[in-house]
């Protein structure tokens, strides 16, 4: 929880997903399931009690044919800064064994599966169901252990678990720069599993910080929006969709209030202090 | 004349025969709960009905109601020792043994509900003392102690083991030194009974919970601990009242019941004003702020606005009014009905602020979260009652529990 306050090399990992290329396909949930060595069940009817780090939803207009539209919504952590943007991130600040911690060097929300108790305030307290509880022993079928990331560490029955925006890729690629000698890391050395499986491009990964990158400018598009930006989670996972009901369904609003208008209203204090 | 020296003298019980049927009967249901607690130890919670949108459920608001109802032993303490009391001491007895049962019912549920068992002490080592919930376990273990220590000089009250000097020495002294315990669970009560409420007051990603702060503490940090002061001593009312129907005699004089239901009348009062004040700031000010109306979250079949209605009026209001009257406290069909509805009252805040939390669609695209507990979420949390009951068989059979029982029910 100690603030690191040396900022100046400090990245902010984030995602900018376009929702107008999803096509919900599900590649991203398997890239995320098969490089994180994350379990599964025989039977996945039951998505309240999947593990999975990126799940992606369906959502519609609920207007009649010939006016429906659907839209799918991948849906990792959304690797919270939280209210100020101080990593008082609304799971972090909860947990009671500081099984999950915010690193100030990249802005991504860590879980430590061995200090976990399983108590599940932090999955009480994420407003994005972006937590998930191991309720069963993590079992794959016969042989598969074998075909398990040696970068990852398997966790075990009671405990929370969540998307890591692949932070082991990260620590890779961080050894491989040492060993160059070199400071910085290149965009394309550090990219998630979910960003490389989608097939159409639609899941874009950097440092939101860095000019360079696309998920800077990106974030800047007038039709980004971020997931219940209200609430003042302050996520890093940003959307990009060309309609105004899906960047409506993202948040939440009195019957009288302009989607735009509030957005607008919410960025503006930290758009502020990004340009500081 | 006593069956057994371990009676204390100069009252009456029932036959062995007769305590040991009802003692096999609640063991049975102990023994139910104890081999549903394995099963969970055992298998995991995946015999539990949670979820992952509904990881806080049946054990949490057990636990919240639990520590509220038991919030009658620090409250009578601070009245009989700081305050003084006097005719409090008839009952502070049993309110200490009814918050030591439901704190050490609170630990038990906290170990069964934990993934993860034999790491608990990891909340003590590894501890976040940004997390309310560390300062819950903390206070919760302290209080605990506490209450422990002041049980043993009753324990050691039992005419067998007052034949020990030693022991009876040392009861004596411990009685001498109460105050000084008593004020201690003051303290420690106030913050924990605080703090549980600060576990949802804090949770700013769940609009239904969270509220606004004063310096650190967020408003349900204050609720939780007036309204754990102002209806736990409700609870010690009534099970004082259960306990002596079923043994058919009075054991605490009127003077000693209704002047704690009029100090608990008064705080209920006080409370459910507090409570509305914040409840309107909160529909009108900060859900909104958050893009939602109050109806918002009432639109469910299980959560609707009766709830609200049932617990601020029905449960708050109208046992208070009844508790703060001299009528209301002298008719016993009154002090009932007050009582057991603001035992309701406190017991549902803890369950909206535990499972309505839960329940709440963040999304305009999600439905609301369902839950209905499994057997074995039943079974462990009819435990703690079995086990109460037990313990209270117990030390109403060989511990003087209370002091106006030879004179209210003289032997001929």
């Amino acid at each position: 929880m100690k603030e690191n306050n040396n900022h100046s090399n400090a990245k902010r990992y984030g995602m900018v997903i376009d929702l107008d290329k999803c096509t919900g396909c599900g590649s991203c949930m398997v890239a995320c399931y098969s490089e994180n060595n994350v379990p599964f069940k025989t039977d996945e009817t039951n998505k309240l009690d999947s593990l999975n780090w990126i799940r992606v939803y369906k959502i519609s207009n609920n207007k009649p044919y010939p006016h429906s539209e659907v839209c799918y919504l991948p849906m990792p952590c959304m690797q919270c800064d939280g209210i100020g943007k101080h990593g008082h991130s609304p799971c972090v600040s909860v947990c009671p064994a500081v099984a999950t911690d915010y690193d100030y060097s990249t802005g991504i929300v860590s879980q430590i599966y061995t200090r976990c108790f399983g108590c599940r305030y932090c999955m009480a307290a994420c407003p994005y169901h972006a937590r998930k509880f191991n309720w069963w022993d993590p079992v794959w079928p016969a042989d598969m252990e074998k075909y398990l990331s040696p970068n990852v560490s398997a966790r075990m029955r009671g405990v929370v678990e969540k998307c890591s925006f692949c932070f082991h890729r990260y620590q890779l690629a961080r050894d491989k720069a040492y060993l160059e000698k070199r400071q910085e890391l290149a965009e394309d050395e550090y990219q998630t599993a979910c960003a490389q499986g989608c097939p159409t491009g639609a899941i874009t990964f950097g440092d939101l910080n860095n000019k360079s990158h696309a998920v800077y400018k990106l974030k800047k598009s007038p039709t980004a929006f971020r997931l219940l930006e209200r609430l003042e989670t302050n996520p890093k996972v940003y959307y990009l969709s060309s309609k105004s009901w899906v960047r409506r369904a993202g948040d939440n609003y009195l019957a009288h209030e302009e989607t735009e208008k509030i957005n607008n209203k919410v960025k503006e204090p930290y758009e502020a202090k990004e340009h500081l | 004349m006593n069956e057994t020296p371990l009676i204390p003298a100069g009252v009456k019980r029932c036959s062995k025969w007769q305590f040991s049927l009802w003692m096999a009967a609640v063991t049975a249901v102990l023994l139910w709960g104890v081999y549903a607690m394995f099963l969970i130890w055992y298998k995991g919670l995946n015999q539990t009905n949670m979820n992952d949108a509904y990881g806080f459920a049946l054990w949490i608001w057990a636990d919240l109601a639990v520590i509220a109802l038991g919030g009658g032993a620090f409250f009578s303490g601070f009245l009989t020792y700081i305050i003084g009391k006097d005719e409090l001491k008839n009952i502070i007895n049993f309110a200490v043994i009814i918050g030591f049962i439901c704190y050490s019912s609170a630990l038990l549920i906290l170990a069964i509900d934990i993934g993860q068992p034999l790491r608990g002490w990891f909340i003590f080592w590894h501890a976040n003392v940004h997390s309310m919930l560390t300062e819950v376990a903390f206070c919760l273990s302290c209080y605990f102690a506490v209450l422990t220590i002041e049980f043993i000089p009753l324990i050691l009250e039992n005419p067998k083991l007052a034949k020990k000097p030693f022991l009876h020495h040392l009861s004596h002294n411990m009685h001498g030194i109460m105050a000084v315990f008593a004020a201690t669970g003051v303290f420690l009560s106030f913050f924990h009974q605080g703090s549980l409420g600060g576990v949802a007051g804090v949770l700013y990603g769940r609009p239904f919970a969270f509220r606004e702060h004063i310096f650190i503490w967020p408003f349900t940090f204050f609720l939780f601990t007036w309204s754990a002061a102002a209806c736990g001593p409700c609870f010690t009312i009534l099970v004082t009242k259960i306990t002596e129907k079923i043994t058919g005699k009075k054991l605490v004089g009127d003077a000693a019941v209704r002047l704690l239901a009029k100090i608990s009348g008064w705080m209920i009062i006080t409370y459910i004003i507090a409570k509305t004040a914040d409840t309107i700031y909160w529909a009108y000010v900060t859900a909104p702020g958050l893009g939602f109306t109050l109806m918002d979250f009432y639109t469910s079949s299980t959560y609707n606005i009766g709830l609200l209605f049932a617990e601020i009026i029905v449960c708050g209001f109208v046992p208070g009014l009844i508790l703060i009257t001299k009528r209301g406290r002298e008719s016993s069909f009154l002090l009932m009905t007050a009582i057991i509805l603001a035992v309701i009252g406190v017991s549902l805040n803890r369950w909206v602020m535990v499972l309505q939390v839960m329940a709440v669609p963040l999304f305009s695209f999600n439905e609301w979260y369902t839950y209905m507990p499994s057997w074995q979420e039943v079974a462990t949390t009819v435990l703690p009652v079995a086990y109460g009951l037990i313990v209270i068989s117990l030390a109403y059979r060989y511990l003087p529990v209370f002091p106006q029982e030879r004179e209210l029910n003289p032997i001929d």
